[in-house]
């Protein structure tokens, strides 16, 4: 009786845990949409954060957007070109790119380039008191700091998506059509028969702005909460990356369901 | 306090706890205008909480700190941080924006809270750096700089917005006896031409006797000893002297707690020990 006991308290001891962390960080979601308007009008530190999130991040974006779509093309010619409908490759890549692998590897890989290096600045900030600094300067972290971090990831990612889709689409193009020698004209106009701008475009950066979120959430949630020694913000920083990549794949199941179904 | 001075600071029944630790047990202790106050007390005894309590970055369990009058744990945020600005604290590491450099750390509070141009912020920044002799390293990013060129960095930036009153959070700790000694005049020198409330939060008995008005001893969560330095120095018993006088044994034991020094080679031949 007295180890079922423990287990019990143990269980309602880590699931209060557990609750009190969803309260902090709704409560901590909720601060940062009050903190918008202030971090909007500050134009100066808007751009430094997309700088340093989109920018910093484009050579990854535009080499794996390349390499995506030039696989795409050639895993799709080999089945499409025994059915003689390898003109269909463009389509095809293009729709993979725009619906699913645009947003989730461009999400995927940004969460691990950007959200890492927010979580941990955010934690190194907090450690090294520079949060307190700050604080005691009278000036609030949450519009100085958290803001205008938290906008420029959900500004930064949806562009860098369409930047993806876009170099995949053009290594879909060299693979397809400047090597395997597909036609040029029936790569694009079957492309431009098939997207739907609404359907495929729009739901794209549907998701990615989705996805923006729940990085710059998650980033700056485990930043902010990070155990103030290195061992803390490290892992913070492995937290953010594991939470928002299981994160990014389960919401977009449910997106995709509610989108094309 | 002996003399009739005006209070700037005034800690009410203050007790903190940290989980199940008490860090603080029902303190009462005034803090003086104009003067410096040091705070003293072992590593470990919550001096630098009480510093962030006073500033209201840590909600007490129940007591009340008045700073100016205004109870700070019950202010708006909003009052709290106009309350803040004439506040200037110096933290143990200096805690400088790691991405600006010297110059623009110390410009930084005077460009968020005031709308000076430029040439302005330029002339004061460069009268701050000069305060704290560090004007020729107004272009290194603090990566740059030693412990104690940091501290002086964020020495001036405390004062940039020429505050009312500074905390200093153990200022010579880590530090070389030249760079105590820089300090220690800094200390004294702006807080006499500044006309500064100054609290020093600090272990370094030398160099508090140096500077230090007014002292408060802090052990185990009570307030044990306060009073001018003589006062202090003249005690010639209990812990305040142990700790003044930095004695190896005292009301703090030398051992850590256990059980006979006998005992404990008794068990050990008992357990086939060499002994």
């Amino acid at each position: 009786m007295n180890g079922f006991q423990s287990l019990m308290q143990e269980i309602g001891r880590t699931f209060l845990e557990k609750v009190a962390v969803f309260g902090r960080g709704f409560l901590f979601i909720l601060s940062l949409f009050s903190a918008m308007p202030s971090a909007l009008l500050r134009v100066d530190l808007l751009m430094k954060q997309i700088y340093v999130a989109g920018v910093l991040s484009l050579p990854i974006i535009l080499m794996a957007g390349l390499f995506v779509g030039m696989v795409l093309s050639l895993q799709g010619y080999n089945i499409l070109v025994e059915f003689n409908a390898e003109e269909a490759v463009g389509s095809m890549t293009a729709l993979s790119l725009l619906r699913e692998l645009g947003p989730v590897v461009g999400a995927l890989l940004f969460a691990g380039r950007a959200g890492s290096a927010l979580t941990a600045e955010i934690g190194l900030m907090r450690s090294t008191e520079q949060i307190s600094a700050l604080e005691m300067m009278a000036v609030d972290p949450l519009k100085f700091v958290y803001a205008p971090r938290f906008l420029a990831v959900v500004i930064a990612l949806p562009l860098l998506v369409l930047i993806f889709n876009a170099l995949g689409v053009f290594g879909g193009y060299l693979v397809s059509v400047s090597w395997l020698g597909v036609d040029d004209g029936a790569f694009w106009s079957q492309m431009s028969s098939q997207v739907d701008w609404h359907e495929d475009v729009v739901n794209g950066m549907i998701k990615s702005v989705a996805f923006g979120l729940l990085i710059a959430v998650v980033a700056l949630f485990q930043g902010v909460n990070a155990i103030p020694s290195s061992e803390g913000v490290s892992n913070a920083t492995t937290r953010t990356v594991v939470h928002s990549s299981l994160g990014i794949l389960g919401l977009d199941f449910i997106l995709t369901s509610i989108m094309f179904n | 306090m002996t003399e009739k001075t005006e209070i700037l600071i005034e800690i009410k029944n203050l007790t903190f706890s940290r989980g199940s630790r008490k860090i603080f047990d029902d303190i009462t202790l005034s803090i003086p205008k104009g003067k410096i106050t040091a705070i003293m007390g072992p590593s470990g005894s919550g001096k630098t909480t009480l510093l962030k309590l006073i500033a209201g970055q840590l909600q007490p369990d129940s007591g009340e700190v008045y700073v100016e009058g205004l109870n700070v744990h019950q202010l708006s945020r909003k009052k709290l941080y106009q309350l803040r600005r004439k506040m200037g604290m110096l933290f143990q590491s200096g805690a400088l924006l790691t991405d600006l450099n010297v110059f623009d750390n110390v410009a930084f509070p005077l460009r968020e809270h005031t709308k000076l141009p430029e040439k302005v912020i330029y002339a004061l920044v460069l009268m701050k750096l000069q305060a704290v002799g560090l004007r020729g390293a107004k272009n290194l990013m603090p990566s740059e700089l030693s412990g104690g060129m940091s501290r002086r960095v964020a020495l001036a930036r405390g004062i940039a917005l020429d505050p009312e009153m500074i905390f200093y959070d153990e200022p010579f700790v880590g530090q070389d006896p030249i760079t105590k000694g820089v300090l220690v005049k800094l200390i004294k020198t702006l807080n006499d031409s500044l006309d500064l409330t100054s609290v020093l939060v600090s272990h370094d008995v030398d160099e508090v006797m140096q500077i230090a008005d007014y002292i408060c001893v802090i052990s185990e969560g009570k307030l044990i000893a306060e009073g001018s330095k003589e006062t202090l120095q003249h005690e010639s018993t209990g812990y305040v002297n142990q700790f003044i006088k930095g004695l190896p044994d005292g009301p703090v034991p030398f051992h850590f707690p256990s059980v006979s020094y006998a005992e404990d080679l008794e068990a050990s031949r008992k357990k086939g020990g060499l002994i």
